[in-house]
């Protein structure tokens, strides 16, 4: 699976440099090379700020090692090794549609259609991935949008959203059928006391 | 200590033990790929699999330190399934090429296959492909073959520390890449060729040339350097293919510098087969009748104190002895082997050997580097400063000299004489370093001495040495980093000015008739006059034989035994491998039929008498191989003058660590190394 | 049925404020400066009487685990870690912890830290998770803002404070030991042990990984006391769990009640019960995608908590129950699964890489039966040949799924290889 990596030249911007200081600073002195991954994520903010394309060029990761002083080969690793940075560019609108079980068993095969069909159609601001699952299993199938879920889809509901997305409406996050995030749909079993202070035990 | 029990064996071992290696202790052999006892472990291969008592799963031995009474078993039938299971999955995606593979013969996988592979395989899916890579002129890579044991990431990171190995993504799509597709920069980068148990990384000047099993194995000491590296030549047929460091823990370890091990192809090319005579100004082909009998024509009719001898840096000790014994039959006290010009003193041996040892390395705390770069000058025994900055948390290094990246924190303190005499007052910085480690280094450089005021600088180090306490009884913490192999092997012999002997710079610019370069190229030959009469002997068509008035054929390192000293004053016999090509000689008995054909006769017929001589002369070459640490003489002191230095600043001994010599510059591979391998970047100091 | 006094998560589904002020009113901040005055021992030893095991689906008992922390520091500072890399497919208990009660997780990091001897925490989320983390962070600003945490962490003497760092895809991660790597920068491998993270973990020093429902759980415990926990659930699985009911039930959710609930009452409860009804069941996996599945015989009877799924071959793992009705093609459920570990073994050792990507091979081929029946015996001989071979536990995680589904449906393999052999056989006699 090696690709020739595409490379521009980079430098972080104003916006992201005034950031760097205080991401290293949440760790250790000497432990600078933990701020490989929020710098990573950092480079791919500011190439989607700039570009809308968010990814993080090679150039990028030279930066990084040089600002972390770690060897550039520990930076190539970690790039390659976390699946949400992007060695190529991405679209405007990237979409990744879990598909395992617990998604796939309430239809994301629909979801992962449609996105297919929006990239077909509009490749020049849909990009969409298969990713692994994404944690929002009981609101599945779930679709991640840049950095947003949404929930409880199905095909038509998937084509409806990426219309609007395609039109520059921002939709709701979460639920597309209106459910209180994670509780039954149609009315919760528990929780229904408004709850206050619980009881403190005898030792408090 | 801890007592465990290895297949009913009872046997004590200690504490920080893993149970690999109590099991080794046992006599028990445990099958590893990822597992180096060089290197860091890693515990992925999961090929050393053991049984341990109370434990529900086998257990990587390697990586599982040893406990009181642990009961380790490494040949159950579990065990051995497990490692059946284990060279299956390897298995699953090795290719089944074998047959072109340069690794075959001497790979671990075909061997642990034997004894732990199926007879068939299991697998019906498609096997995995891997892209090659680009890791420049030396390592080869067929990485479909890799098992992802990363020994090769480890060795450069750790050894090395040159970091440019990684292994990036993840799972089976995992691959051990540079990413940049750029050749790796590490002087030291062929031993992942070595360390490679199976044939991904194979030597690529060496791809498709031989079989393991056709070769001849010789004993050998490289030359390329001064640190005597134990190597093992590799022949066939009177062609030296390869050459591989062999384990002396108290020099190279395990470990062989690149131009050591690849310069080789440079053996076959421009060498020096026949005597040549000039005629009217043309070199003509002679025979070896002729040739000798021009060299005792010319030089009976030169007087004595106008006949001058210099020994170049590749030369074994056994021609050294001749020659200077014959200079001395005719008379002439101009002899020297420091053909660089240093001011080296060779009135005591502790004023020009790295005294502390190679081994001494592994005690000191602080070390100061003068006019030197201990990467590309020795890049084995900087592998071991680097190892001991890594051991050490304390450990401080310190460089005056062009700055470089030595692969490890060093302090640049500047580059020019007036920086080291900055270090004479103790208030310095890096002075109070040295005075507070408790054992402090110093290391100086060819380059350092080869200036006007050699001397001079030689008394500076001295005197800091002193004021840090490195002259003590019980620890010599100064020491000269030669990079030429015959170096110390000469000054043992007093192949110097002897009673009023001119030295090179005096024989050079006319000051003898004719001048006897005895593998010397590394001069300015501009500056011998026309008149001179010069004899070179030697191997190859390089800087000497091209200003020679006579060319004696002689022998390369590969082609004759000899002795070398290394820079810390260990004698090591090489063997020889192949016989020299064409007419040419071994060179002492060159040397031996010149004094018979000037009537002088050397009284030595074979090689042993004339080793009998040189014991005579320094007792070092009668105990070969080791080397007995020096403690500082009382009331030694160099002849130099501190005042004398001058601002001067540090040159660097050579531009291109690939090209320093007659064979790495008739190398092909060598040349392909200076032209694609970059200047390694010169990360900053610190 | 659980009452909704005893439930500890009581913002799951984010009907209340998050912020500082809501979680107040319903009580998080509560005393605990008080809780701290007892002392560590105290602490420890009430979460040990609790029997509170860890969320993150080992089970081990989390005041134990504590009490492995060094009493005496030699110098190294001492961490506290929590997982928050809520990965395991069927998981999405600790995203609704973080989003909607973050301070109950801030306020346990303050407590578990205290108790440990730790001053700064580590909160590893996964990138995926932005918008949890932005309240995540907001939560902790706003704890340091009110001086809950910091300098003085709720006027108790105790400098203390919490980095948020994020993942970046990585499943793995959620393994302890690749977790801390992946704090210190490196690819999220995991490390061989020992050394445990309690003597060498983070930067080397004493460190340990618990998971987010695991550290959330802990003030209530402490202001209510063990005795309360203990008599929820059942003897040694005490106390309350959020499970997350995943698949083919009528009103997927998550919710929290008492270990050892029947499986049959959760899903029928809480999750409007199993489309088509109870009789068109056909399996659960019972504790996320690592563990096992267990046919609707054994969901008939069995009780969610860790002993009662193990001695049921599973586990109660994360309590992610993944439903499948009867339309569910098990194969292809399972090899999705396979390709799910395939895509996450970090590549380190041997049997995991390799083997990983052979087992999701078999599977692809027996999802259309394009296969021999001796290889139904190969793939199970696989996946003993991964499991308890590797450096980490996802070698056993993906081998157990296929191993349960080959207990429990080895006929539902077999047959498909049937068809495709048929099928095959009158296409060539069609020729």
């Amino acid at each position: 699976m090696s690709e020739m990596i595409v490379s521009e030249p980079f430098s972080f911007d104003e916006t992201s440099a005034a950031a760097i200081p205080a991401i290293i600073g949440r760790y250790p002195p000497g432990k600078q090379a933990s701020a490989v991954m929020p710098l990573l994520d950092l480079a791919q903010r500011q190439m989607a700020r700039l570009t809308g394309h968010a990814w993080v060029p090679r150039a990028a990761m030279d930066v990084i090692a040089d600002r972390l002083t770690m060897p550039r080969i520990r930076v190539y690793e970690v790039a390659t090794f976390y699946t949400m940075f992007h060695t190529k560019p991405v679209q405007k609108f990237h979409l990744q549609v879990c598909t395992t079980t617990p998604c796939w068993l309430r239809g994301s095969d629909a979801v992962m259609d449609a996105c297919r069909h929006a990239v077909a159609a509009h490749g020049d601001v849909f990009s969409t991935e298969e990713v692994e699952c994404l944690g929002a299993c009981v609101n599945a199938p779930v679709l991640q949008v840049n950095d947003d879920y949404y929930e409880d889809l199905d095909g038509i509901r998937t084509e409806a959203l990426l219309e609007a997305f395609r039109r520059g409406d921002a939709p709701p996050l979460g639920s597309t059928v209106g459910r209180q995030n994670s509780a039954p749909e149609g009315g919760r079993t528990t929780l229904f006391a408004d709850v206050t202070k619980q009881d403190s035990g005898a030792e408090s | 200590m801890a007592k465990v029990t290895v297949d009913g064996i009872e046997i004590e071992v200690p504490n920080g033990f893993t149970v690999l290696q109590a099991a080794e202790a046992a006599g028990k052999e445990i099958p590893r790929f990822c597992y180096h006892e060089r290197l860091s472990i890693a515990g992925n291969c999961r090929m050393c699999l053991v049984e341990i008592e109370k434990m529900p799963k086998p257990v990587a031995s390697c990586g599982q330190p040893v406990g009181e009474g642990m009961v380790i078993f490494t040949d159950t039938e579990k065990v051995r399934q497990a490692r059946r299971n284990v060279m299956e999955f390897l298995l699953i995606n090795h290719p089944l090429d074998c047959p072109i593979c340069d690794q075959g013969g001497e790979c671990d996988l075909q061997d642990e296959a034997m004894g732990y592979g199926r007879d068939h395989s299991r697998y019906l899916e498609n096997k995995r492909a891997v892209t090659d890579k680009n890791f420049g002129p030396l390592v080869k890579t067929v990485m479909t073959r890799c098992i992802q044991c990363t020994r090769c990431v480890r060795f450069l990171s750790e050894v090395a520390g040159v970091p440019e190995l990684g292994a990036t993504s993840r799972g089976e799509t995992m691959e051990i890449t540079n990413y940049v597709e750029r050749g790796l920069t590490s002087e030291l980068s062929g031993n992942i060729i070595d360390l490679c148990p199976v044939g991904a990384l194979t030597a690529k000047p060496y791809a498709f040339v031989a079989r393991t099993w056709e070769l001849r194995k010789t004993d050998s000491i490289d030359v390329f350097d001064a640190v005597g590296t134990n190597i093992r030549i590799d022949s066939r047929g009177g062609e030296v293919l390869r050459i591989l460091p062999r384990i002396n823990d108290a020099v190279n370890e395990e470990w062989l510098a690149d131009k050591s091990r690849f310069a080789l192809d440079g053996l076959k090319r421009k060498r020096l087969d026949r005597p040549w005579i000039r005629v009217a100004g043309k070199l003509q082909p002679a025979s070896w009748d002729s040739a000798l009998a021009a060299l005792a024509a010319r030089i009976a009719s030169a007087a004595p104190s106008r006949i001058g001898a210099i020994a170049g840096n590749l030369c074994d000790a056994e021609s050294m002895m001749a020659l200077k014994d014959l200079m001395t039959a005719l008379g002439s006290h101009n002899l020297d082997c420091r053909q660089d010009g240093t001011a080296l003193d060779a009135s005591q041996r502790e004023f020009y050997l790295f005294n502390t040892t190679i081994e001494g390395i592994d005690e000191a705390d602080a070390v100061l580097f003068v006019g030197v770069d201990p990467r590309r000058e020795a890049p084995v025994l900087n592998a071991r400063l680097r190892r001991r900055w890594v051991e050490n948390l304390n450990f401080v290094a310190g460089m005056i000299g062009r700055k470089t990246d030595v692969t490890y924190a060093c302090t640049h303190l500047g580059d020019d004489g007036a920086a080291l005499r900055a270090m004479l007052d103790p208030e310095h910085e890096f002075t109070k370093k040295l005075a507070a480690a408790k054992k402090p280094m110093m290391i100086i450089g060819q380059q350092a001495l080869a200036r006007l005021d050699g001397a001079a600088v030689f008394a500076a180090c001295w005197q800091i040495a002193g004021a840090a306490d490195m002259l003590a009884a019980d620890w010599h913490g100064f020491n000269v980093l030669h990079n030429a192999a015959a170096r110390v092997g000469g000054l043992d012999l007093g192949f110097v000015p002897q009673e009023g002997g001119k030295d090179v710079a005096a024989m050079l610019n006319g000051g003898v008739d004719v001048l006897w370069l005895l593998g010397a190229d590394e001069l300015d030959m501009t500056k011998i006059p026309p008149e001179t009469f010069v004899i070179y002997q030697g191997h190859h068509g390089d800087r000497g034989a091209a200003r020679a008035d006579l060319i004696l054929p002689g022998a390369a390192y590969t082609e004759k035994p000899g002795t070398y000293v290394n820079t810390e004053g260990r004698a090591q016999l090489a063997q020889r491998a192949i016989f020299p090509p064409g007419e040419a000689r071994e060179d002492w008995t060159i040397i031996r039929a010149a004094s018979a054909a000037l009537g002088k006769p050397l009284p030595y017929n074979d090689i042993e008498a004339l080793r009998r001589r040189m014991i005579k002369v320094s007792p070092v070459f009668g105990a070969p191989d080791v080397v007995r640490r020096i403690a500082h003489a009382d009331g030694a002191k160099p002849a130099g003058d501190v005042a004398h230095l001058t601002d001067a600043p540090f040159t660097p001994a050579f531009e291109t660590y690939y090209q320093t010599d007659p064979i790495s510059r008739a190398s092909p591979t060598m040349a392909k190394c200076a032209t694609e391998i970059p200047a390694p970047l010169q990360r900053a100091a610190e | 049925m659980l009452s909704d006094k005893d439930r500890i998560f009581t913002n799951l589904y984010g009907i209340q404020d998050w912020h500082l002020a809501g979680a107040r009113s319903r009580g998080d901040w509560d005393g605990t400066a008080a809780i701290m005055a007892r002392g560590r021992d105290a602490i420890v030893e009430e979460m040990k009487a609790s029997g509170l095991r860890g969320r993150g689906g080992a089970g081990f008992p989390t005041g134990l685990k504590w009490s492995f922390m060094p009493k005496q520091s030699d110098g190294r500072p001492a961490f506290l870690v929590v997982n928050a890399d809520e990965s395991e497919p069927g998981t999405c208990k600790d995203r609704d912890i973080i989003r909607h009660d973050p301070h109950k997780l801030v306020e346990g990091c303050l407590l578990a830290s205290f108790a440990m001897g730790a001053h700064k925490a580590f909160i590893y989320i996964r990138g995926e998770y932005y918008n949890e983390y932005i309240h995540l962070q907001t939560a902790i600003d706003e704890a340091r803002e009110a001086g809950l945490i910091g300098p003085n962490a709720c006027g108790a003497e105790w400098a203390f404070d919490i980095v948020v760092h994020r993942g970046a895809g990585a499943y793995i991660c959620g393994e302890e030991s690749a977790l801390l790597e992946s704090i210190e920068g490196k690819k999220g491998m995991p490390r061989m042990k020992p050394p445990f993270p309690a003597a060498m973990g983070l930067y080397g020093c004493p460190t340990t990984v618990n998971n987010v429902e695991t550290i959330s759980c802990a003030p209530t415990i402490l202001r209510r006391g063990a005795a309360w926990f203990s008599t929820l659930g059942r003897p040694k699985n005490s106390g309350t769990k959020v499970f997350c009911i995943s698949g083919h039930v009528n009103k997927p959710c998550n919710v929290e009640d008492e270990l050892g609930i029947p499986l049959r009452d959760l899903i029928e409860k809480h999750a409007g019960g199993v489309r088509g009804g109870w009789d068109n069941l056909l399996a659960v996996i019972p504790g996320g995608s690592s563990v096992p599945m267990i046919p609707k015989s054994v969901c008939d009877t069995v009780l969610m908590d860790f002993d009662s799924l193990r001695e049921a071959r599973s586990g109660l793992g994360t309590a992610a129950v993944i439903v499948m009705d009867k339309s569910t093609d098990l194969i292809r459920a399972i090899a999705r699964l396979s390709s799910f570990y395939k895509h996450e073994s970090c590549g380190q050792c041997t049997p995991c890489r390799e083997g990983t990507g052979w087992m999701m091979r078999i599977m692809n081929r027996m999802v259309e039966g394009r296969a021999d029946y001796a290889e139904i015996d190969l793939l199970e001989q696989v996946t003993r040949q991964v499991e308890g071979h590797t450096i980490c536990a996802l070698g056993d995680a993906a081998a157990w799924p296929i191993q349960g589904l080959l207990r429990h449906f080895r006929p539902v393999v077999e047959q498909r290889i049937a068809d495709y052999k048929s099928r095959t056989a009158s296409a060539i006699a069609a020729e």
